[in-house]
């Protein structure tokens, strides 16, 4: 198998990153997944083919979905900004700008994806946890 | 740098990246309140109190011919936990030791996991806070000695919920002795107790230090609202010579809505 979710050299990296690497992969397999099954359903012409593919689709998207969540749990500040524009009516670009200008850390320059200079733990829910 | 004030301590990136990974492990296994109601946020530091949708009329109104009211609002409670590491085990580490000391960090986890659990659990009243076990209409379970009749009480506490329309899955929260004596008991023919009483909750028996007895509720939602501002965050205090002194620090809020979705069970 590749490695090639790896920008530096994984030795170099923390495993805390290593992960966070992982799960942007992930995120970006699901994405990708999702917008092959678009394709094929818009060209199948079988009904009960359609419908396993939109099943399958459905699949991907709760893939995406726990992905992305993740990942936002780590980083306070993608967070922040994802709050911000995630489930809003009105003007996407609009809501973007003023995420990411309201965002805490400034331009983030000095605050890496894994690096928690918020300083939140990211631990959030952990409902139906246990054993 | 926000009011954490991270940027301060003395300590290099890969070291908070370690003392942030070893909260989080310890925190996420010893907070089991958590696992058992609904989360929301975190609203952020500035968040102060929940909205709890009701009003209290006000006697007076600055002037004649009015009817006025007051919102009631929930405030938002803080709680920290101070700890300190050695800057000669944080040098070490830097060197690249792998077990650098975090006792009192691992202390200190376990303390606020232990205040949230009771706080959830059993209320904290200085801080308006009612817990699951004081707001629930049910009557307590008793909880016999002996481990191999913890399956008769659970079922007996799934069946008031049930009487109560409160749908399941269901879970279990349990104290430390508690839960060790479920995971070491094996019931008749070898079956693990933990097994069985998974099957009659249909879901999770959690580790929870600090409750007292045991706790049956619902994970239907709706039930238990956990409101979050700061969620669990290190920061820094100060710093000598010998030691960097940190802390860890949340604010919440917690409210029942549905006291019926919960049954205590105690000694």
């Amino acid at each position: 198998m590749g490695f090639d979710q790896y920008h530096e050299p994984p030795e170099e990296l923390s495993q805390q990153t290593r992960t966070f690497a992982r799960m942007c992969t992930s995120l970006t397999e699901e994405a990708e997944a999702i917008g092959w099954y678009e394709q094929r359903m818009s060209v199948e012409a079988d009904p009960e083919a359609v419908a396993i593919m939109a099943d399958a689709q459905g699949e991907e998207f709760k893939h995406f979905a726990m992905d992305l969540e993740f990942l936002l749990r780590r980083t306070p500040k993608w967070r922040e900004i994802a709050e911000g524009v995630l489930f809003q009516g009105g003007d996407i670009v609009e809501h973007g700008e003023a995420a990411e200008a309201g965002a805490g850390g400034g331009d983030g320059a000095d605050a890496g994806p894994t690096s928690d200079t918020a300083g939140s733990l990211g631990i959030g829910s952990l409902k139906g946890a246990g054993r | 740098m926000n009011h954490l004030l991270r940027g301060h301590a003395p300590i290099t990136d890969e070291r908070w990246a370690e003392i942030d990974e070893e909260a989080r492990e310890r925190l996420t296994t010893a907070l089991g309140a958590r696992k058992l109601v609904d989360f929301d946020g975190p609203k952020g530091w500035q968040y102060s109190a929940t909205n709890l949708g009701r009003v209290e009329p006000v006697a007076e109104a600055p002037i004649d011919g009015l009817e006025a009211a007051q919102r009631r609002v929930l405030p938002l409670s803080e709680l920290r936990a101070p700890f300190k590491i050695s800057r000669r085990e944080l040098a070490d580490g830097d060197r690249g030791a792998a077990d650098v000391d975090f006792d009192d960090l691992d202390e200190a986890a376990m303390r606020i996991a232990r205040a949230e659990n009771v706080a959830v659990l059993h209320g904290w009243a200085q801080a308006s806070i009612a817990g699951v076990t004081e707001a629930t209409t049910h009557a307590v379970v008793k909880l016999g000695g002996a481990f191999e009749d913890y399956p008769n009480h659970v079922a007996k506490a799934v069946q008031l919920l049930l009487k109560s329309g409160i749908e399941g899955p269901y879970a279990i929260a349990l104290g430390s002795d508690a839960y060790t004596g479920v995971v070491e008991t094996t019931e008749h023919g070898g079956y693990p107790l933990l097994d069985h009483l998974r099957k009659i909750l249909e879901g999770p028996v959690v580790w929870t230090p600090g409750v007292t007895g045991a706790v049956v509720v619902s994970l239907r939602g709706g039930d238990f609202l956990f409101e979050s501002g700061q969620d669990l965050s290190i920061g820094y205090s100060h710093h000598d010579a010998d030691d960097v002194h940190l802390y860890i620090e949340e604010s919440f809020s917690f409210r029942v809505a549905t006291p019926e979705a919960a049954v205590s069970l105690q000694p």
